[in-house]
């Protein structure tokens, strides 16, 4: 590659982590200034209750999104059982589905109001029954890891179909048994796909705030909202956000760290896949937890919203109701084409410069996701807002008089955010794909005399396709889900439906959130079932 | 005396579909011995029943005299302590190649595990690799390493699933030699499965050459080639062509080549019309006295060439001579035939 290409992809790179570090630089920003009543305050009372609330969440989520998940692949990729086929796809549908609207459906259902108890009480008598507390740690833990199993689940099922299971007989033709292959070799191998998935899962654990909000389950992101519009104090949010990012950053270093010398070259050569031809009480005990998962998980909140937003639909369903899907889309659609181009700049960056500041910058650029949304969002605010200062302040300088904002309180802002909050989702896909392609393929081009502009775009993009596409997908549907950035940095008249949902949510409207959250989840299952479809290919 | 292993009339598949049917097979201790067949027709899925990896509907499998499988029983795979070499070596990536070969011995004690990675690494030719990981070997040094880790337990049986088939052909040649030698050494009882019979000939000692889900002849390699059972071995093994002829005794028959008899007789009438297997080294060039045929085609070997030869009657002969016997193609040249086994089927 000719020296000046190097530089433009560098620098580009680099331009990207520093838009991440420039709102958590502004986040950490805040323990220069003292503000230690607060602080100490926030530390004597609320911050051991934080820590602990935030590690059981994330040990809770943890283990529920890892069991479900590879469990479930295990079963529908090495088992044959009845329903085998529909289950393969169909688990992956509760992804569609966002965490805050399962919490909101649950609580509609099982608080002391819902229908269920309702039923109970007419059945046995007030005080004639047990019902657990549905607002606890459990109940939290229980809907994250119903909506987040399927990160787990998508990566370790590929894991387990590229990995066949010729390593599987071969370790019991030298001893092992079924659980035993299952926990040494199948398991091990999938290690990085499942610690991919459980990552992203626990990222999005810890940057939660629709659903601990809902069950007023006191974690960081709630008590960063709450210093931030409680307290208006926003040297305690940054403070307590910094405190998440560090979290976060041990979380991904872990993970990357992990890996460690041995690669997992995916098998060039899939055999074919003998499964398991399960019979007897065995089959009927599959069939019935992977019907129980998808059911909790997916169609019982489905019938729930349906029958709520039944109720309103004459009202509702309004000029409003369409405004607010547009946005939704639209935000979606650019942040997705702007996140996936960036990471394709990363990950190529990556590969054809193997220095460390380029090293770094990509493990900055991909730090996002761990931020958590309101954080985000203020760091962005208050980096752009001191942009905007700058550029009034040179245009000034010559001549030029004006007044306010270039950057802030535009969509551009929002969809930044967006940008940075999701560059390590489009960045895994686009990676991997990279992975794929071996270096040869290039260096033919190259010896059959293509430039590098050419080898990239007539090479590496459509062999890539897939992944970028995956990439995008991912995106758009984040996006759409995307809650707290979205409702601090929409510009005026820009709402979603995100926002709308926790607006009725918070006035413990169920039945007026239940149209938008339906339609999120429709349109969150085309970009799921075109990964369905792209699956069923593998 | 009964085999090692015996496979009694055993049936495999699943519903709607047979794949294996009415298949035996005995295989005597400290024998190699091969399944030689095109793909498909069944072979991986006798070795896959052997291993205990597919039930076995009907029939049964008996290893050391014990029965392992049949319509009732089904011996788990992991306590058959049979050893199985993978298609796609099947190599453990997130293990070292030391911790690969001495997965099988997780009941020794370390040191002897030690001891015995050390020799099967040396066995292999690969004792610097102990401590590298699968990714960072090439295919042959992976194969070599899946052959150790089979062997290291020291099963009674191997099965090998063309275990050489994703190797290019040198590597090939040289790693089935390698490999043949070693089981000779440990006298290791195996039965190795190959669509290809160079692989078979080398390493079987008994080959059995199956067509759907059959075994269509179990004989040593000689015979398979010099006198093959039936049409499907004759054209699966070895080169050769068909020509046509009339049995003129139970010892000769009339062909366009004139009359041809070997040591074999059929118990057909006089005027059965026939085919006669001719196989590139019966049909002699430049004899005093033959047919003259025309050179269609020329292939030159090395040592030998191999002609096309089309004869009066319209027939193709294929004849392998030594290579100072130069012709070119489009001249005639006389051709006899010396056919000690005169192998004949019926048309």
């Amino acid at each position: 590659m000719p020296a000046n290409k190097i530089t433009i992809w560098k620098i580009i790179t680099i331009m990207l982590a520093l838009i991440v570090v420039l709102p958590l630089m502004v986040v950490f920003s805040g323990w220069l200034q003292t503000e230690n009543m607060v602080w100490d305050h926030l530390a004597k009372t609320v911050l051991g209750d934080l820590l602990a609330n935030t590690a059981w969440l994330l040990l809770g989520v943890g283990i529920g999104v890892t069991v479900l998940g590879v469990g479930l692949a295990w079963l529908t990729t090495m088992c044959e059982f009845p329903g085998r086929r529909f289950f393969d796809w169909a688990l992956m549908l509760p992804l569609a589905v966002p965490a805050y609207v399962m919490a909101f459906v649950v609580l509609g259902l099982m608080d002391f109001t819902g229908p269920v108890q309702t039923t109970l009480r007419e059945t046995f008598g007030r005080g004639g029954y047990w019902f657990p507390e549905v607002r606890s740690t459990g109940g939290v833990i229980l809907v994250m890891a119903m909506v987040l199993y399927p990160y787990v689940y998508m990566l370790a099922r590929s894991s387990f179909l590229t990995q066949g299971n010729s390593t599987v007989e071969a370790a019991r033709s030298l001893g092992l048994s079924a659980w035993g292959a299952f926990f040494r070799i199948s398991v091990p191998t999938a290690r990085p796909a499942i610690v991919a998935g459980l990552s992203l899962a626990l990222m999005e654990t810890l940057a939660d705030f629709g659903t601990v909000a809902i069950f007023n389950y006191d974690t960081f992101t709630t008590a960063i909202y709450k210093a931030w519009f409680g307290l208006f104090n926003l040297q305690a949010a940054s403070q307590l956000a910094s405190f998440l990012l560090v979290l976060a950053v041990i979380a991904l270093t872990a993970e990357r760290n992990l890996r460690g010398r041995a690669k997992y070259h995916e098998a060039t050569r899939t055999t074919r896949v003998y499964r398991y031809r399960l019979v007897g009480w065995r089959q009927w005990a599959v069939l019935s937890i992977a019907s129980l998962v998808l059911t909790l998980a997916f169609v019982l909140p489905v019938i729930q919203l349906a029958s709520w937003a039944w109720t309103v639909l004459q009202e509702d369903l309004n000029s409003r109701y369409w405004g607010l899907l547009w946005h939704t889309l639209m935000l979606g659609c650019m942040a997705a084409i702007l996140t996936v181009a960036g990471a394709i700049t990363l990950a190529f960056t990556r590969r054809t410069h193997d220095d460390m500041a380029v090293r770094s910058s990509v493990n900055i650029a991909t730090l996002g996701y761990a931020l958590p949304g309101s954080v985000l969002a203020v760091g962005i605010m208050l980096t752009f807002t001191s942009m905007d200062n700058v550029l009034v302040t040179l245009l000034t300088l010559v001549g030029i008089e004006v007044s306010g904002q270039f950057l802030t309180g535009t969509v551009f802002a929002l969809i930044v955010a967006y940008m940075v909050r999701f560059l390590a989702v489009a960045y895994g896909p686009i990676d991997s794909g990279l992975g794929r392609i071996r270096a040869s393929l290039a260096e033919a081009a190259r010896g059959l005399g293509a430039t590098a502009a050419v080898t990239m775009w007539k090479i590496y993009m459509p062999l890539l396709r897939p992944g970028l596409f995956t990439a995008g997908l991912l995106v758009l549907v984040d996006v759409m889900k995307e809650m707290p950035a979205t409702m601090l940095l929409r510009p005026f008249g820009w709402d979603t439906l995100a926002v709308r949902i926790y607006e009725m949510t918070s006035e413990g409207e169920w039945e007026r959130a239940a149209l938008p959250a339906i339609t999120l989840i429709l349109v969150g299952l085309i970009p799921v079932m075109v990964l369905v479809r792209r699956s069923a290919k593998h | 005396m009964p085999g090692i292993l015996e496979i009694k009339n055993i049936r495999c598949g699943y519903e709607g579909k047979t794949i294996v049917d009415d298949f035996s097979l005995s295989i005597r201790d400290t024998t190699l011995n091969c399944l030689l067949g095109p793909s498909g027709c069944g072979k991986t899925t006798v070795l896959r029943a052997i291993a205990g990896f597919e039930p076995v509907l009907k029939g049964e499998i008996i290893l050391d005299g014990r029965v392992i499988s049949s319509k009732t029983v089904q011996v788990q795979p992991e306590q058959r302590g049979i050893g199985m070499v993978f298609q796609d070596y099947a190599l453990f990536p997130h293990l070292s190649v030391g911790e690969n070969v001495t997965f099988g011995l997780r009941k020794q004690s370390s040191s002897q595990q030690r001891k015995v990675a050390q020799e099967m690494l040396e066995l292999v030719g690969l004792e610097d690799c102990m401590n590298r990981y699968p990714h960072e070997l090439s295919g042959g040094q992976q194969q070599r390493i899946a052959v150790a880790r089979a062997l290291a337990p020291e099963p009674p049986l191997l099965l090998m699933d063309e275990p050489f088939s994703n190797l290019d052909v040198d590597l090939r040649e040289r790693l089935v030699l390698d490999v043949r030698e070693i089981l000779r050494q440990r006298q290791t009882t195996t039965l190795f499965v190959t669509h290809d019979q160079n692989e078979a000939f080398v390493i079987g000692e008994h080959v059995a050459v199956m067509d759907d889900g059959r075994i269509l002849q179990w004989d040593l390699p000689y015979n398979l080639y010099h006198e093959p059972a039936n049409r499907f071995v004759a054209d699966f093994i070895g080169q050769g062509r068909l020509i046509e002829g009339v049995l003129t005794s139970h010892e000769s028959v009339e062909t366009s080549l004139g009359m041809l008899a070997g040591n074999r007789s059929y118990e057909w009438p006089a005027g059965t019309r026939v085919d006669v297997l001719l196989r590139p080294d019966d049909v002699l060039l430049d004899v005093e006295e033959g047919v003259d045929c025309l050179i269609t085609d020329r292939h030159f070997k090395g040592a030998q060439i191999m002609y096309t030869l089309r004869t009066p009657g319209g027939d193709e002969l294929l004849s392998l001579v030594p290579s100072h016997l130069d012709i070119n193609t489009g001249q005639k040249v006389k051709v006899g035939v010396d056919a000690e086994h005169l192998v004949v089927f019926r048309q």
